[in-house]
């Protein structure tokens, strides 16, 4: 690949951890990990947890620790969601790199830590990200491989949702969660990252920051460059919403003040509105939800009501229904709620 | 030339509507480092505009000069080799194609052009802009997979090439590709500024504009810049000078569509459904999308209801609406529509009337 412009590198691979060490709020992941440096002894391993924690990072990392620059070529091989991973790739490349031995014995092997510093262990390591966007099929495949070579060849998996890697690939793993992070270590590493580029962050957007990421670091930490792009060094917590695409309080706050006024035709008029400004509906749908629960005067049974709708309704939206249509009926079935009217009409 | 395209702003600076987001991109523009970009909005909102004149912004008046090809992709997915046909629009700096046209392949073709356009990076002597741009149109309608081989490939060819996505809903696109790129939300133009537009559109035809006319286009635009525009060309080639009290002809389809709505409520029964059966496969045969068909078949019936029926009836859009995505035949689900509106309206009548 040619040179990267260090100007045009985005922050969350130029922040990147490159040892596992620095790897943020993952304790226990941490600890298995570096003593699996000193014996250089590994598992197979599965990593799970929700994006931007650090999976890829951690797995990127512990690669290069072993082998070191030289060898990490020959002896690593990444894929991801962006190289075909069909059931074919798996029977032939996958296959192909698994197979091959590396050929050190215990001896030689002494000889190269003592030469580059690095444990380099006789074996490779092939590394699925995003695992869980392969087809079924494709991870039946790779179950016999994996016993087959497991003595020359260690996989590590990395996906969202552990659910989607079927029972047998998981149970040949040592699974490690990696869990959402708080507010104190995103609060840090931001910080760190502000000061390295001379970015001015009051303590409200750092606030702002962590709320609106959700315990993504990945993200907010394209915000943060986003924003600093756009607005120069000092960021307010306005520009931070502006550039996340979160939607303002207030729309949400009278899409609901609509529905309280009981009239369809308002409500439609402001449904059409928020269309028409371009609000992405799903998450428009979320922030209804909270304001709904968090709202005090509207009865337990009436909420159970609309978030029933609302969970209907993130359904439809997911198979691809229209927005206009979805968020008209959630406005009307709030109506129905809010005045208690039945669910279908009786003459 | 139709004056949408003749009144296009072609430069950052021009653009009137969205000047705050055009500022904001002409500072991305000058630090000499752009991120990829995700528009996002309604039609008609100038999205597109936005993009071109960015482009612009960026390569200077090189990037003008477009060709329009029909390239076939060879891709090799082991088994098979597949062919793809895909149009595309290219200058020497950008590449603009719209890969959902390529239905279930989309993933294959997306894998594909990213990667050939980052090897072949432009080799600019003063190098100055050293990466080429991407523009994909309807990213919501990329499918799963193809939204999946967009993230890493995003990251891994960044340093050549820049993406521009452009799409009417942002929570179509999988977040994942959202938080790898600058969301750039492009809002309707409210009814004031599409008033302005045209007003600015006739001082330069030279037109006398009476007063509201502006307006009214404008509210029947339904905020949409390009149709009020379209329909202020239409009113100038029906009849100029400008009557008080003209107005725009609806469209066609909405006209047969509300037409379809009057039969509807004037008689329910099975003969009647089967008249409108051959209006829908009228329009379904004209190429009219029928999401919008059953969206325009709401707004007309909305107009005539009691309160009382409005809801039960918007719950009934949105099912059969879903539906329709769901299955693969519209008619039925049209269709399915009307018999529910039709027994639920009866019953209101014979309830109400006896």
């Amino acid at each position: 690949m040619a040179p990267l412009v260090p100007m045009s590198q985005p922050w969350v691979e130029k922040y990147r951890p490159r040892q596992v060490k620095d790897v943020a709020h993952q304790e226990e992941v941490i600890r298995v990990l570096t003593n699996t440096l000193q014996t250089a002894d590994l598992p197979h391993m599965l990593f799970y947890g929700p994006p931007g924690t650090g999976k890829t990072t951690t797995a990127l990392a512990i690669a290069h620790q072993l082998y070191g620059p030289e060898l990490y070529k020959s002896r690593v091989l990444e894929l991801n969601a962006s190289d075909d991973r069909g059931i074919n790739v798996v029977r032939t490349k996958i296959k192909n790199f698994a197979a091959v031995a590396v050929g050190t014995t215990r001896k030689a092997f002494l000889a190269v830590m003592d030469f580059s510093g690095y444990p380099c262990p006789p074996y490779k390591i092939i590394i699925l990200d995003e695992a869980d966007s392969m087809t079924e099929d494709a991870q039946n495949a790779l179950r016999r491989t994996m016993e087959t070579y497991s003595k020359v060849t260690r996989f590590f998996f990395i996906c969202n949702y552990i659910s989607r890697i079927i029972e047998p690939l998981a149970s040949r793993c040592a699974k490690f969660r990696f869990k959402p992070l708080s507010e104190e270590v995103m609060s840090s590493r931001i910080m760190h990252i502000c000061n390295e580029e001379g970015l001015n962050l009051d303590s409200q957007a750092l606030s702002t920051l962590s709320a609106i990421s959700q315990g993504d670091l990945r993200r907010a930490i394209t915000y943060l460059q986003s924003a600093a792009r756009l607005f120069g060094s000092s960021i307010s917590s306005t520009d931070l919403i502006s550039v996340s695409g979160v939607i303002p309080e207030d729309v949400v706050k009278s899409l609901l003040a609509a529905c309280r006024f009981g009239e369809f035709d308002v409500a439609n008029k402001e449904v059409s509105n928020i269309i028409a400004e371009g609000y992405p509906v799903s998450p428009l749908m979320a922030q209804f939800l909270d304001v709904i629960v968090s709202t005090d005067d509207i009865p337990d049974e009436q909420k159970a009501r609309i978030c029933k709708k609302l969970g209907e309704t993130d359904k439809c939206l997911v198979d691809g229904a229209d927005e206009y249509l979805q968020l008209l009926d959630v406005a009307s079935e709030t109506i129905r709620a809010l005045f208690n009217m039945p669910q279908t009409l009786v003459f | 030339m139709l004056w949408v395209d003749k009144y296009r702003p072609k430069t950052l600076d021009k653009v009137t509507v969205h000047d705050q987001v055009a500022q904001n991109l002409r500072k991305l523009v000058s630090e000499q480092d752009c991120p990829h970009l995700l528009f996002y909005g309604p039609s008609g909102s100038g999205k597109k505009t936005l993009i071109l004149a960015l482009i612009k912004q960026m390569f200077g008046a090189g990037a003008e000069k477009v060709k329009m090809e029909n390239k076939t992709w060879k891709i090799d997915t082991g088994t098979r080799t597949l062919e793809i046909e895909l149009a595309m629009l290219s200058s020497a700096h950008h590449v603009e194609m719209n890969p959902s046209d390529a239905g279930f392949q989309d993933r294959y073709v997306v894998q594909e052009v990213i990667k050939e356009m980052a090897k072949n990076r432009p080799i600019d002597a003063k190098g100055k802009r050293a990466f080429k741009v991407l523009v994909l149109n309807e990213v919501d309608k990329l499918s799963r997979e193809a939204q999946h081989s967009l993230r890493r490939t995003m990251e891994k060819y960044s340093a050549s090439c820049r993406l521009i996505l452009c799409c009417n809903s942002s929570s179509k696109v999988t977040e994942a590709v959202r938080s790898r790129c600058l969301n750039v939300r492009v809002n309707a133009p409210s009814e004031d500024q599409i008033v302005q537009v045209l007003e600015f559109i006739g001082k330069k035809e030279n037109l006398q504009l009476p007063a509201g006319f502006a307006a009214r286009i404008a509210k029947q635009s339904n905020r949409n810049l390009r149709r009020a525009i379209l329909f202020f060309e239409t009113c100038k080639v029906q009849q100029y000078p400008f009557t008080s009290n003209q107005v725009a002809p609806p469209l066609d389809w909405e006209q047969y569509v509300s037409e379809i709505a009057t039969d509807i409520l004037t008689e329910q029964s099975p003969k009647r459904l089967y008249a409108v059966r051959q209006k829908f496969y009228e329009l379904l045969v004209n190429c009219i999308p029928p999401e919008s068909i059953l969206k325009k078949l709401l707004a007309e019936l909305l107009k005539k209801l009691d309160a009382d029926l409005k809801h039960e009836i918007c719950h009934w859009a949105a099912h059969y609406e879903h539906k329709m995505r769901l299955g693969s035949k519209a008619i039925f689900h049209l269709e399915a529509f009307v018999a529910k509106f039709m027994s639920i309206y009866k019953e209101f009548l014979v309830a109400s009337f006896g």
